[in-house]
């Protein structure tokens, strides 16, 4: 084993972990506020790598640009389908949020194979992003990078804003105590909608990223969302520092196990999975409910 | 005392899942008045107030909060009307420090206490700001509830069994915090199981049975009524 493998494979996988990191923590955001389980985050991921793909080719808007707006399209969608859909179903089991999501997602993917089919349309680097990095132990392309780089940034941020700011004081307090919330005078209901359509925004976030290295297809949420279930089932639901550590732990392993032991890297988190579920079935993070 | 009505409830009735609670309540309060409501476990007392802050959903009747009917808005609407509820259960968030619990609540009228007031009031608070708030003694918990309203700037509180299980030092600190929130001119609705501290505080008494109001007593008739009261209580 070259060192150059290694460390491409470590790369490769951080880049995975970030992507887990984006979408588990809008999971984790929306599971907190909403208790709902939202199988269709995928869905908004891909819709982020489509409507990065269209905004480009309809509009001839791109990489940058997209960067800002997709995220604002796919949050104002997610927010619209929270308050038309997802609203009436919050005094029923967690399992309608579950299925309702799944028929979203089955929904918005459906849509797109009918009109774009599956095979996947590439997305140029920007010109800004080409090119790389002779580090010595490894090449590094820019874009790579840049793909860890900004996603860390939004984690990062997003971490903050929940921890240390007051609009993340007020999102916690709804998560513990919607209704005692709602009687100090908080709006916990809008709060709601703001939540989900941050949560989603996240994953269309990480779909503009993914553009340029994955081919932007209406099926690359559903590969991508089943590995992000067993990372949050890793993580636990409860913590946000939690799914971003545990996200790039795991795209780390893959990356390795891909190394020592490449038949092993599809199945290595589940494995994970299965333990942690055996021996601590809140997750890592997860607080006991 | 002026005769300004602060709250008129009328023919309430409240529901929690199937089970009927309340049936038929009908109450007032004035400005600066501090009336209790008392009976005993499982009269409605608890119901009573989650019906006027709007998170009993099921409910009837008429609730007017300063002239303003209440029956069918939401909770966050009634609280900005310059209510402040202090819950049965405490209510503090353990995701939450001393000062973010304290900070939490939105401010729905002018004149709330700063937050260095409410440290040198609860100089223990102060020294515990950096501490989840479930980690607190159920003293502290007790005056950060009652602390949290009090940054709000709402004139009109709701306390829900203040005193319950804590110790006679610590109920003597809430009833002097009371007394004080009484001479700035708050008006106070305290649901108490300890008639003894309740009866110092206040101007008017409600009795509740079985989900409906079953007498009123003055301030005054207090030692009169003595042997009524005992037996509405069981003591």
């Amino acid at each position: 084993m070259s060192m150059q493998a290694l460390f491409g494979q470590l790369l490769v996988g951080l880049i995975n972990g970030s992507f887990y990191a984006m979408l588990s923590l809008g999971l984790a955001i929306i599971f907190g506020l909403l208790g709902i389980v939202n199988i269709a985050q995928g869905a908004f991921y891909m819709l982020g790598g489509f409507v990065t793909w269209m905004l480009l080719n309809y509009a001839g808007i791109g990489y940058f640009w997209s960067l800002l707006l997709v995220p604002i399209i796919v949050g104002l969608i997610g927010a619209a389908i929270e308050k038309t859909l997802l609203k009436k179903i919050y005094n029923l089991d967690h399992m309608y949020g579950l299925l309702l999501t799944f028929g979203i997602m089955m929904f918005i993917q459906g849509m797109f194979v009918h009109f774009f089919a599956t095979a996947g349309r590439p997305y140029t680097v920007p010109s800004a992003l080409t090119g790389g990095y002779n580090l010595g132990f490894m090449f590094l392309p820019k874009y790579r990078g840049w793909v860890v780089l900004a996603s860390l940034v939004l984690c990062l941020v997003t971490w903050y804003a929940i921890e240390k700011t007051s609009i993340g004081r007020t999102l916690r307090a709804a998560t513990e105590n919607p209704t005692l919330t709602r009687a100090f005078g908080v709006n916990v209901p809008a709060l709601m909608t703001i939540g989900f359509g941050i949560g989603v925004a996240l994953a269309g976030a990480a779909g503009v990223l993914a553009a340029p290295i994955y081919p932007v297809s209406p099926l690359m949420g559903a590969e991508l969302i089943i590995t992000v279930f067993a990372v949050v089932v890793v993580g636990g639901m409860g913590s946000i520092m939690g799914a971003i550590v545990t996200s790039l732990m795991l795209g780390l392993l893959e990356g390795l196990t891909k190394v020592v032991y490449p038949q092993g890297s599809n199945m290595v988190i589940f494995v994970i999975m299965l333990i942690v579920l055996l021996v601590r079935p809140a997750g890592l993070f997860g607080r006991e409910r | 005392m002026s005769d300004q009505r602060v709250l008129t409830v009328d023919n309430v009735t409240g529901h929690y899942g199937d089970s009927h609670i309340l049936h038929g309540v009908s109450m007032h309060v004035n400005e600066g008045e501090v009336v209790t409501i008392i009976g005993r476990n499982g009269a409605g007392k608890t119901t009573l107030l989650r019906a006027i802050m709007g998170i009993l959903t099921k409910r009837g009747g008429s609730i007017v909060v300063r002239g303003q009917e209440t029956i069918a808005l939401p909770p966050e609407r009634i609280a900005r009307l310059g209510i402040g509820y202090v819950p049965e259960e405490r209510g503090i968030y353990a995701t939450l420090d001393v000062t973010e619990n304290l900070m939490l609540p939105p401010r729905v009228a002018a004149g709330g206490m700063s937050l260095d007031d409410i440290y040198k009031l609860f100089p223990n608070l102060y020294e515990r700001r950096r501490s989840p708030g479930t980690r607190l003694s159920g003293g502290e918990q007790q005056m950060l509830a009652i602390a949290r309203v009090l940054r709000t700037g709402a004139k009109f509180l709701l306390l829900d069994e203040p005193t319950e299980g804590l110790a006679p030092v610590i109920v003597q600190q809430i009833g002097a915090t009371i007394e004080l929130m009484k001479r700035q001119g708050m008006t106070l609705i305290l649901v108490e199981q300890n008639f003894r501290f309740a009866s110092r505080l206040a101007d008017r008494h409600y009795v509740m049975e079985h989900g409906q109001i079953v007498d009123v007593i003055d301030r005054a008739q207090v030692q009169a009524r003595m042997d009524s009261i005992k037996s509405y209580l069981g003591i």
